[in-house]
């Protein structure tokens, strides 16, 4: 993956709008993050494959800090703490928030086709 | 002597980190060993550092990361297909009776799995119950003995002292191979044994102590 790109990204969302789409959104702090320090809570959420159609996105930038926001017809998906993206060779966009250690903290990602199992 | 060892652990890595002491023991002696894998760790958040994986490539790179660990162990390896952080979810009967389908034509003597909930990780529990009832679903005279291994903080005051304490120290490099095959998974993990002000020696005598015992339990069945 490579460092958040503003206008690339929000190209990929622009291209998606009105149009279903199948979501992966997660973050996590590591099954075992309360093993390795007691005082740590363990804490993670995914939802894999939401089928939705979002009538607006946006990827916005603050004090390095990358946040994308699509709003539903019903509702909202969000995630903060973004640093890297990837599109594959599916077309999938991958968006990442890593730590020091390159550990995964949060994903968001967007297909037209669900992803895999 | 044993017959044939099946280690069942969910994860691409369990094995390297858990196990393969004992493994390279068994290997050894020319017991066979084959390794049933849960899962390919697909939601794993360690991706190498600097990250060399994405959520999507996760999988396949964790697979080719245990074909690499298992040809460092000289093991037999089955991918079992589950996802990772989903065990706890599926069916037990269903989880179990698929475990028992290996075992049957296997026929080890002696299997080796987590001990449910004194494994810290969900998967861990799942599958160790699932590995456990898939032996107690076996006819008793075919029974292979189950060695349940416990990674909580304070599982010998809970259970007391592991019926099985293994030292591997003269194993240790060919076991931290294993470990340093799973590329994505290993500087994260062991990241934790780094201290300020250590040096790489002090680094790597720290983990190499932490590695060079495998502990398990007889598992008794009641019936």
């Amino acid at each position: 993956m490579e460092p958040i790109n503003v206008s690339k990204i929000q190209a990929y969302l622009d291209d998606r709008i009105n149009k279903s789409v199948y979501i992966h959104l997660e973050t996590t702090n590591g099954a075992y993050a309360s093993h390795i320090n007691e005082k740590a809570y363990t804490v993670g959420a995914f939802i894999r494959n939401a089928e939705v159609k979002f009538t607006n996105a946006k990827i916005i930038e603050n004090n390095h800090v990358y946040r994308v926001g699509l709003k539903l017809e019903i509702g909202w998906i969000y995630a903060e703490g973004l640093t890297d993206w990837t599109v594959t060779e599916e077309n999938q966009l991958l968006l990442a928030g890593h730590d020091r250690e390159g550990r995964l903290m949060v994903a968001l990602q967007i297909s037209e086709q669900p992803f895999s199992n | 002597m044993e017959k044939h060892v099946v280690v069942i652990y969910p994860h691409p890595d369990d094995e390297s980190f858990g196990a393969a002491g004992t493994i390279i023991q068994y290997r050894k002696q020319g017991v066979p060993v084959t390794y049933l894998c849960g899962t390919l760790g697909e939601m794993g958040r360690n991706m190498g550092n600097p990250p060399i994986a994405n959520r999507e490539s996760l999988s396949e790179i964790r697979k080719e990361e245990l074909l690499e660990a298992a040809r460092v162990l000289d093991m037999e390896v089955e991918m079992l297909g589950f996802r990772d952080k989903t065990l706890e979810f599926e069916d037990r009967t269903k989880v179990a009776t698929n475990l028992k389908e290996y075992l049957d034509r296997i026929k080890p003597s002696l299997v080796i799995t987590h001990y449910p909930d004194h494994a810290v990780h969900p998967d861990h529990h799942a599958l160790g119950a699932a590995a456990i009832e898939a032996v107690r679903m076996m006819d008793k005279s075919e029974r292979p003995v189950v060695w349940a291994q416990a990674i909580s903080r304070n599982y010998t005051e809970v259970l007391g002292k592991p019926d099985v304490i293994n030292d591997v120290r003269a194993e240790i490099d060919t076991k931290l191979d294993a470990i340093y095959a799973h590329k994505t998974q290993a500087a994260g993990v062991l990241s934790q044994f780094m201290q300020p002000g250590f040096s790489q020696e002090e680094f790597k005598k720290k983990v190499a102590n932490n590695f060079s015992t495998e502990q398990f339990y007889i598992w008794k069945y009641n019936d």
